[in-house]
């Protein structure tokens, strides 16, 4: 299956090379030029670097019914959605949970009743607020492993996928490029700046690169929020609740409302975009990732808007079994793309600073 | 169906720079494209670049290009063929024309890797000629232009020096409109084979058309045969030696194939014809489509060995292999002793030297009929690669003679209501030869003349 979408999309940019007429839209085009053959591990690092902008396909003179039949954006987003499957352990729990919405869907609901066991079971008789649901004792047994276990398999994964793609000498230049380049998205910028052809045809639009900055931005915000709270919890003995105008909060409600609108917005320009354009068999995957990823932000606000009212433990079970299974299932879903996005850029930068020294 | 002021026969830049500029210019405006949509646009979606004069540095392009010097390049590729006063006006209008072509929703990106050559003169299109028709039509559908797609012309009524009616076929209907102004747009007659073999010679058979098959020159004949004047040679085409497995039309650029230089080119009868080293290939790529078609069966066949395969772009398709020179001929249904004899008889010509693949290195054959007076070095590391070479007919030179104003030429009169643009008119600058980019020039400037001229007309 792999060598199959990988031979199809080193077919396409055989041509591509032969023609270059979009070069300037983004990262791959020029990494596509500086070659002349292109082998499984190129093919794959390509398809990593190709953020799915389709400023190529619209543009290109060469998409059916011409015979060429060129489609690199889905050509390289089979290989990519591929890539993601093939080197995460176990290969199984992979390709159901990248394939399939339901899946995930079924996980999410397998969440809840874990949380819902865990709180009918553990129980909390002190703390305050949530606390007063579910001890955090209780919760910290229930998520560490829970997120730990996961990290370590995305670890393996990257580290696998970074050994086989022959990434190079890395500089310091090429980890703050990268980081740059992941900050700013500029590769859903067209090129111009007036952004990438999604969710109406050959109109630019930066819309999709706005959602994906909120949606990342309020995750990092979320993320932040967690860990600040971790460590006044441990190291400056301030337990939950927090006020407002705390770090957790201001960070935590910013980010949920980024994270909220952002996954709202993909989904919605997901909805409306061309799905031949993308990796089709894994379209449901990728749109029960991101609505997952909006129950688990949209709770977590209504958690904070409605939490000292009788719905407290039944938001509480639908944020926490949300997020758990949000930990889980990160290394079989979407979730990967940016792990393996930010090597690929980073094998890009070092490619770009060899070929100019 | 509504009536339009203006009807633009035809969808590729010219068209839509004429209907963008009539319908700015408060003219309601039907567009008959003969193409269906993923294929509309014309030859213009096979373009990169266009050709801009420029005083200063300005956008993408670097340095200067004077209005002199594009003249002069324009006179050498054209061997003097040209109607200087209409030369001009598209050279100096070119520098109006990028800051419009950017303020309308195209974008520009420096120049290609493989084409530094081109730095200087030519405007890159991001994305290609596909992108800025994209970026028209959707302009041109905000201005309420209406657009028809599979809408072949095929008769435009004239009296006297009027055009009264336009007839096209649509959903399987054949239509008629009355415009006030037309502008025909529709390009020249490459994609006929058939008027292709009538003029050229029954050896066009074998030419591969490089871009779209819509362009049957159907509206050309149409007003040629009711006493249109005509400029240009009427048995002339502009081709190329392209890739002779490229697909019979639409090929587009990936076709070319750069190597000849680095390469001794036979034909059918393992006969080298002329001389590959002559110059840099963006020089000499135009004439060797004539020369491939003056040979029998119009075929080529480009020889090279392992040193060279890495010194030019990429060729779409894979060139055929082989680790001794009898292999290769028999791969390429070549006579494999004929083909033994002129690469050796090559190879003693050669002499040592010093080989510089990106500038003209004197490295010549000596004693060798005809010559290869640069980059000759003998081919004898295996493996060896061949590709074949066809001529690939860009577009055709016979179109409508139109004054500076880009109105048509009756038999009697200039046309009171008529105007033509890009392809279906260039014949009138361009007699013979080619230059880079300049099609689109000539497409953009005389698009915006004839949309203004049109427009003002209705008014």
């Amino acid at each position: 299956m792999l060598s199959e979408s990988i031979q199809e999309a080193r077919r396409q940019l055989e041509i591509c090379n032969a023609c270059r007429y979009c070069e300037g839209y983004c990262s791959v085009f020029p990494a596509v030029h500086s070659r002349r053959a292109f082998d499984d591990v190129t093919v794959t690092h390509l398809a990593n670097l190709c953020h799915n902008c389709r400023g190529c396909y619209y543009a290109c003179q060469y998409t059916e019914p011409h015979e060429f039949a060129l489609n690199l954006p889905a050509a390289l987003a089979n290989v990519r959605q591929q890539s993601w499957q093939d080197y995460t352990w176990p290969i199984s729990l992979s390709r159901a949970f990248h394939r399939s919405g339901v899946a995930i869907v079924l996980a999410t609901i397998a969440g809840l009743i874990v949380l819902m066991l865990a709180i009918h079971q553990l129980g909390s008789w002190q703390g305050e607020g949530f606390y007063g649901v579910l001890s955090h004792n209780a919760m910290v047994s229930i998520f560490l492993p829970a997120f730990l276990l996961p990290i370590l398999v995305i670890a393996v994964s990257i580290r696998k996928y970074w050994r086989a793609s022959h990434a190079g000498h890395t500089r310091g230049a090429a980890i703050t490029e990268t980081i740059s380049s992941a900050a700013t998205m500029n590769n859903l910028a067209g090129g111009h700046g007036e952004g990438c052809n999604f969710e109406d045809e050959d109109r630019y639009s930066n819309t999709r690169r706005w959602m994906h900055q909120a949606t990342l931005y309020g995750f990092l915000l979320c993320f932040a929020s967690t860990s600040v709270a971790i460590l006044m919890h441990y190291f400056l003995n301030m337990p939950a609740p927090y006020p407002l105008f705390s770090l957790p909060k201001l960070f935590g409600v910013s980010g949920g409302l980024l994270l909220c609108a952002g996954t709202a917005g993909l989904a919605y320009l997901k909805l409306k975009a061309d799905r031949n354009l993308g990796a089709a068999s894994a379209w449901g995957g990728e749109m029960g990732f991101v609505l997952l990823l909006f129950v688990v932000s949209a709770s977590g606000l209504a958690l904070y808007g409605f939490g000292d009212t009788a719905a407290l433990q039944a938001l509480l079970v639908i944020h926490l079994g949300a997020v758990f299974a949000f930990f889980l299932l990160m290394p079989y879903t979407k979730m990967m793309h940016g792990f393996f996005r930010l090597a690929a850029l980073l094998k890009d930068r070092n490619e770009r600073l060899s070929r100019s020294t | 169906m509504q009536q339009h002021d203006i009807v633009i026969i035809g969808g590729g830049n010219a068209a839509l720079c004429a209907a963008i500029t009539a319908a700015e210019n408060g003219a309601s405006v039907l567009i008959l494209e003969s193409a269906p949509k993923p294929y509309r646009g014309g030859n213009s979606r096979h373009t990169r670049n266009f050709r801009c004069m420029h005083e200063a540095p300005v956008s993408v392009l670097v340095d200067a290009y004077s209005e002199q010097e594009y003249f002069e390049d324009l006179l050498k590729v054209t061997g003097g063929n040209t109607d200087e006063e209409l030369a001009r006006l598209a050279i100096r209008e070119s520098q109006n024309c990028l800051p419009w072509m950017q303020a309308h929703g195209v974008h520009f990106q420096p120049s290609l890797s493989g084409t530094l050559s081109l730095a200087r003169t030519n405007a890159f299109f991001l994305g290609g000629g596909k992108s800025l028709v994209n970026a028209y039509y959707r302009l041109a559908e905000s201005l309420g232009v209406e657009v028809r797609y599979e809408a072949p012309v095929t008769h435009v009524e004239i009296e006297g020096s009027q055009v009264i009616r336009v007839d096209f076929d649509y959903q399987g209907e054949a239509c008629s409109v009355s415009p006030k102004a037309v502008v025909v747009a529709s390009g020249g007659f490459q994609a006929d084979r058939e008027w292709l073999a009538r003029a050229w010679g029954p050896s066009a058979k074998n030419f591969l058309i490089r871009g779209t098959p819509f362009n049957r020159g159907v509206v050309l004949k149409d007003l040629l045969d009711q006493g249109i004047q005509s400029v240009g040679d009427p048995t002339q085409c502009h081709a190329v030696a392209i890739d002779g497995r490229a697909p019979l039309y639409d090929g587009g650029i990936v076709t070319r194939l750069d190597c000849v230089p680095f390469s001794i080119v036979v034909n059918k009868n393992a006969e080298r014809f002329y001389n590959e080293g002559e110059d840099v290939w963006p020089k000499r790529y135009a004439i060797w489509g004539r020369l491939v078609a003056n040979q029998p069966d119009q075929v080529g066949y480009v020889i090279i060995d392992s040193k060279s395969l890495e010194l030019f772009m990429p060729s779409v398709f894979p060139p055929t292999v082989a680790d001794s020179i009898e292999e290769l001929a028999e791969k390429l249904e070549l006579p494999a002793a004929k083909l033994q004899q002129t690469i050796s008889e090559f190879n003693n010509a050669c002499a040592e030297g010093k080989f510089h693949p990106t500038e003209l290195d004197g490295l010549s054959t000596t004693g060798l009929e005809p010559p290869k007076t640069n980059w000759a070095r003998p081919i004898c590391d295996p493996p060896f690669y061949g590709y074949t070479l066809r001529p690939g007919v860009t577009f055709t030179y016979l179109g409508f003679k139109v004054d500076k104003n880009a109105r048509v030429q009756g038999a009697e009169a200039p046309m009171e209501n008529l105007w033509a643009a890009g392809e279906t008119m260039a014949g009138s600058i361009l007699g013979q030869g080619y230059l880079a980019g300049f099609g689109m020039t000539i497409g953009t400037v005389f698009g915006r003349i004839a949309g203004r001229e049109a427009s003002n007309h209705v008014k």
